[in-house]
């Protein structure tokens, strides 16, 4: 099995990068976990680029998406929303709507912030927003707010009950694949 | 000028199969100012009135849903609505069948993303043309989308959600008498 995480944050010391490493801690051994790199090289979405042959990063993205059993999003809140290249990458990840590699795809969405809230608000549009895409989004939020004093030097979560929501809200995502998985084609 | 009271309560005696080309599964939803209508192409049903009790089953493929806008028809195949993928069919199976005249009252059980409900249907029956072999029956019914996990909504500027609760199925079914 194979899980895609996806982070929100561009910054190579990002906070989400560091709340989905230390979900890729938590899964079980036999998971293949890949952290995407690529999310900062797709272009702004224009549906005049939006043809056959697509720009090789979108194309790069679509098909790390369609390889995996599940994708984990962790997201920042920028504007009390999810950051615009988020977005942007995932409007093209969504085209065409009826067979974009996102639909009926396991995703679940965790996030961190600098502030109190950890990305509360950012994390329910991101879950709109894949769910008008297709994809099968599991229950569960994990909201690392004061980020920068959340996590030891390790990058390990550091609080207890913030590992335990991590922990089920991964379970419910793994969950998902296999329930998927018993759907007959 | 006499006057009679159309009081017919059989139905044709046979096996009815359903005719999927001349026959139409559709809903109505009020969304936003207005109303939504859609279809679903592949439709199977069966009405057999052979045995004692008479009893009527269709389904319809998830999706097979017909509306003018494919986006939004791929939306609602997803898990936000019908969920195709894990629930391909939606079906009704009749308990009671009454008929008088024209008219005919179907109860039975609708089921709609993997959640059965009880649902009273109703309508007219046609009797039976050509040589008895083809048989129209129109119903409806009112669910509440909800009550089967069908929750997908957006909120209006002004607070009110964008599309109802309440959707109106319909089917116009023709039949045709199996040899």
């Amino acid at each position: 099995m194979k899980v895609l995480a996806i982070s929100g944050s561009l910054r190579p010391d990002s906070y989400n990068t560091k709340l989905l490493r230390a979900a890729e801690e938590l899964l079980p051994p036999e998971v293949d976990f890949v952290l995407y790199q690529g999310v900062k090289a797709v272009p702004p979405y224009d549906e005049g680029d939006d043809v056959q042959v697509a720009p090789m990063s979108v194309a790069a993205l679509r098909s790390a998406i369609g390889e995996a059993d599940a994708v984990l999003f962790a997201t920042p809140e920028y504007n009390s929303s999810i950051p615009g290249s988020l977005k942007n990458a995932l409007d093209w990840v969504s085209r065409p709507l009826a067979t974009n590699t996102l639909r009926n795809k396991p995703v679940a969405v965790v996030g961190a912030s600098t502030g109190a809230f950890g990305a509360v608000w950012a994390q329910a549009d991101l879950r709109k927003v894949l769910a008008a895409i297709g994809a099968r989004v599991v229950e569960g939020e994990v909201a690392v707010g004061h980020a920068p004093t959340r996590f030891d030097e390790e990058g390990r979560l550091e609080d207890e009950s913030l590992r335990e929501q991590l922990q089920e809200t991964v379970d419910a995502l793994l969950a998902e694949v296999e329930a998927r998985a018993l759907v007959p084609a | 000028m006499s006057t009679t009271t159309d009081t017919r309560q059989a139905l044709p005696v046979g096996t009815w199969q359903l005719d999927p080309i001349h026959s139409t599964i559709g809903f109505e939803v009020d969304y936003l100012a207005g109303s939504f209508r859609g279809q679903f192409r592949e439709v199977a049903g069966q009405l057999q009135t052979k045995g004692e009790t008479p009893v009527l089953t269709g389904s319809a493929k998830v999706a097979s849903v017909d509306v003018k806008d494919e986006n939004l028809a791929g939306h609602l195949q997803s898990p936000d609505f019908f969920d195709a993928e894990r629930y391909p069919e939606l079906s009704f199976e009749s308990g009671e069948i009454e008929r008088t005249g024209d008219e005919i009252t179907v109860r039975g059980g609708i089921t709609i993303k993997g959640v059965e409900k009880p649902v009273e249907l109703t309508g007219t029956i046609a009797d039976p043309i050509t040589e008895n072999e083809k048989l129209s029956v129109k119903l409806d019914t009112t669910v509440d989308r909800t009550e089967f996990g069908v929750n997908w909504n957006v909120p209006l500027p002004d607070g009110k959600p964008a599309l109802a609760d309440e959707v109106k199925l319909s089917a116009e079914l023709f039949f045709v008498k199996e040899a």
